[in-house]
């Protein structure tokens, strides 16, 4: 069997040499602006960076792709356009787009330039997948996270283009690229601002008989003296609804498909992406290592158990939507 | 020069009302409520459908007596081949109706003839609205998230009708996961179908209290009802044409004649706002996406 290709996390320059060292197959980032959706404090590159990242990834025989996953802003598209224009001019191997207007913008203005469709544009079926292929020539897709394995098989069957999807990281619970939660809570949007959830609006409180943590205010979760605390991502709190009180929406957990590899190469997947920009060195190195192993293990016929203990959030790990009872 | 009269619509029914109710609600939209335009069907879970559809011709039919546009509207996000045969079931129908399209799935299949776009299909920019525009979509209705900056900049260049949302709780998020089966403790593929229990969506508070968001299903609300009825003739000023009124529980008809004089400058902002308090009683307003805030604000609109 074809080994699954491994893409893999830059949050930083430091980042993406360990990933490219550790055995990536890809990597991914975006720069430094609110042009991608992981536009964090300390995060991402500037173009000087990206520049010194491809030659370092290049001369390992490690592919790069930038993601440019925002939906520009109307009446203001310059920084959109910029980003678009330097992946071209550095060179990129691909570039990561959601939004039609710069999709579109792309195919006319560079039309060597590859394109994949970041999981941003949510397209969850054969119908949107071809739209996208056809029409601006994409040549993969980033798969949502709401498809079980025989519904991407199936899929795959009925489109042209290559498929990615989400391997191991944090969960969204919500079909990405249409979630307007942070924006509703703390004015702070993913699609315009590639932002969920801000540290700026973050505040911990220890009232001596555990700690609560809120966001913009709001109490997203309260955690007693032996419980780890985790970050007040809003859709991963506690509330209450109804007679109800728990998480709602999604349970602090990461999302861990190394059990079923071997499923997913079979329902005709071409890579396996990472999440975590926003994650440390050692994490990175961990998880592609590992990612690393049992990709080479599956394409010889076998099943790795992995070793990433410690790496979860909330240490619980979860296939997500790829099975059924998630839902 | 821009000549299209602004009008004034309803949105499609997001919660899961007894199919008879849902019946009435449109009957009764139909014989009395002051609307030009009438979304009609399910945009939000296709398991819900089959209860509705006896009704169907009924519904759009007494709509149609009554002289109002219909539009049909489509499943916001299609996963499986259930909600792709709900998607077809309305694209069938689009030689007789227009049809907004709540997915890119139903986007593809709309192309090249006249098509509604739904609010959640991203619409961010000029060159999205272009593109769209450029297949055949004649009236686009735009995420509530956008601040009053944007919409002034897609409306310098629509030529399709731009319409946003100025009654009701906003669709912030859709799932593959349904969070009212959830909250009851069951499974989506046995959910019996509780979010049938809240005709407003169920709400969710934190665990200190605090009125937060509303589930519906597969999707998340804000909890306040947003109210953009102060803002109406800065919202004509810079170029939007279309209302859209998100139905409630409330009294809609009524809901409808208020934004209606609103529209026509009958009344001022504030006294809209103060009436508006009084149809939707225990309901909080917010206004913060248009103002360039959080969404959930209720900004004091400049005079």
């Amino acid at each position: 069997m074809k080994a699954l290709e491994l893409v893999c996390p830059a949050g930083t320059p430091a980042a993406l040499r360990v990933a490219v060292d550790a055995g990536a197959d890809a990597v991914y980032m975006g720069f430094r602006d609110e042009t991608n959706a992981r536009n964090f404090p300390g995060l991402n590159f500037s173009r000087d960076e990206l520049a010194e990242a491809l030659d370092y990834a290049h001369a390992r025989g490690a592919m790069v792709f930038l993601a440019v996953n925002t939906y520009a802003r109307a009446g203001d598209d310059a920084p959109w356009r910029a980003a678009i224009r330097s992946a071209s001019d550095l060179g990129v191997d691909a570039l990561i787009l959601a939004d039609i207007g710069l999709l579109a913008h792309a195919r006319d203005t560079y039309p060597d330039l590859r394109l994949h469709l970041s999981v941003q544009a949510s397209a969850s079926n054969a119908e949107a997948i071809n739209l996208y292929s056809h029409r601006f020539g994409v040549k993969r897709v980033v798969l949502p996270r709401v498809l079980t394995v025989p519904e991407i098989a199936k899929l795959n069957r009925e489109i042209e283009v290559e498929t990615e999807v989400f391997a191991f990281g944090g969960m969204c619970p919500m079909a990405e690229g249409r979630c307007t939660l942070s924006s509703y809570v703390t004015g702070k949007s993913p699609n315009r601002n590639g932002v969920c959830s801000p540290a700026s609006h973050v505040s911990y409180v220890d009232d001596g008989d555990g700690l609560t943590s809120r966001l913009a205010g709001f109490t997203i979760n309260r955690f007693g003296q032996t419980e780890q605390a985790g970050y007040p991502t809003l859709c991963k709190g506690r509330f209450k609804a109804g007679s109800d009180t728990g998480y709602l929406f999604e349970e602090p957990t990461s999302l861990d498909i190394s059990t079923i590899l071997p499923d997913l190469a079979r329902a005709g997947v071409t890579a396996l992406k990472i999440e975590g920009r926003q994650r440390g060195k050692a994490y990175v190195k961990k998880v592609v290592e590992e990612f690393r192993r049992a990709v080479d293990t599956a394409a010889a016929g076998g099943r790795a158990r992995l070793d990433l203990a410690g790496l979860s959030e909330g240490q619980q790990n979860t296939t997500g939507a790829y099975a059924k009872k998630w839902m | 020069m821009d000549v299209m009269k602004p009008d004034l619509s309803l949105g499609p029914l997001l919660f899961n009302w007894p199919a008879d109710q849902v019946r009435d609600f449109y009957f009764r939209i139909a014989d009395e409520a002051d609307i030009d335009v009438v979304y009609f069907g399910e945009a939000v879970c296709a398991k819900r459908r089959p209860f509705l559809t006896p009704f169907y011709e009924a519904i759009l039919d007494r709509l149609k007596a009554a002289g109002k546009q219909v539009i049909l509207t489509s499943l916001q996000l299609a996963m499986d081949g259930k909600d792709m045969a709900a998607i077809d079931d309305m694209v069938a129908m689009a030689e007789d109706y227009l049809i907004e399209a709540g997915d890119m799935a139903a986007c593809g299949k709309l192309m090249g003839r006249a098509f509604a776009v739904a609010p959640s299909v991203n619409v961010y920019n000029e060159g999205t609205l272009r593109f769209f525009e450029a297949e055949g979509a004649v009236r686009v209705s735009l995420n509530a998230e956008l601040p009053a900056t944007s919409l002034k900049a897609l409306a310098g260049v629509a030529t399709s009708r731009l319409e946003v949302q100025v009654f009701g709780r906003v669709p912030l998020a859709i799932s593959a996961r349904c969070f009212h089966a959830r909250a009851h403790k069951l499974a989506k593929n046995s959910c019996q179908y509780v979010c049938e229990q809240d005709r407003d969506g169920l709400e969710v508070d934190t665990l200190d209290g605090q009125a937060f968001l509303a589930i519906n299903g597969l999707q998340t609300l804000s909890h306040h009802y947003l109210a953009l009825v102060q803002e109406m003739p800065e919202l004509v000023g810079i170029g939007i044409r279309g209302f859209r009124l998100s139905p409630h529980s409330c009294n809609m008809v009524k809901v409808a004649d208020l934004y209606r004089a609103r529209l026509a400058g009958w009344i001022d902002g504030a006294e809209a706002l103060h009436r508006l308090a009084g149809l939707v009683p225990g309901a909080r307003f917010a206004n913060g996406f248009y103002h360039g805030k959080a969404g959930l604000e209720a900004a004091v609109p400049a005079a």
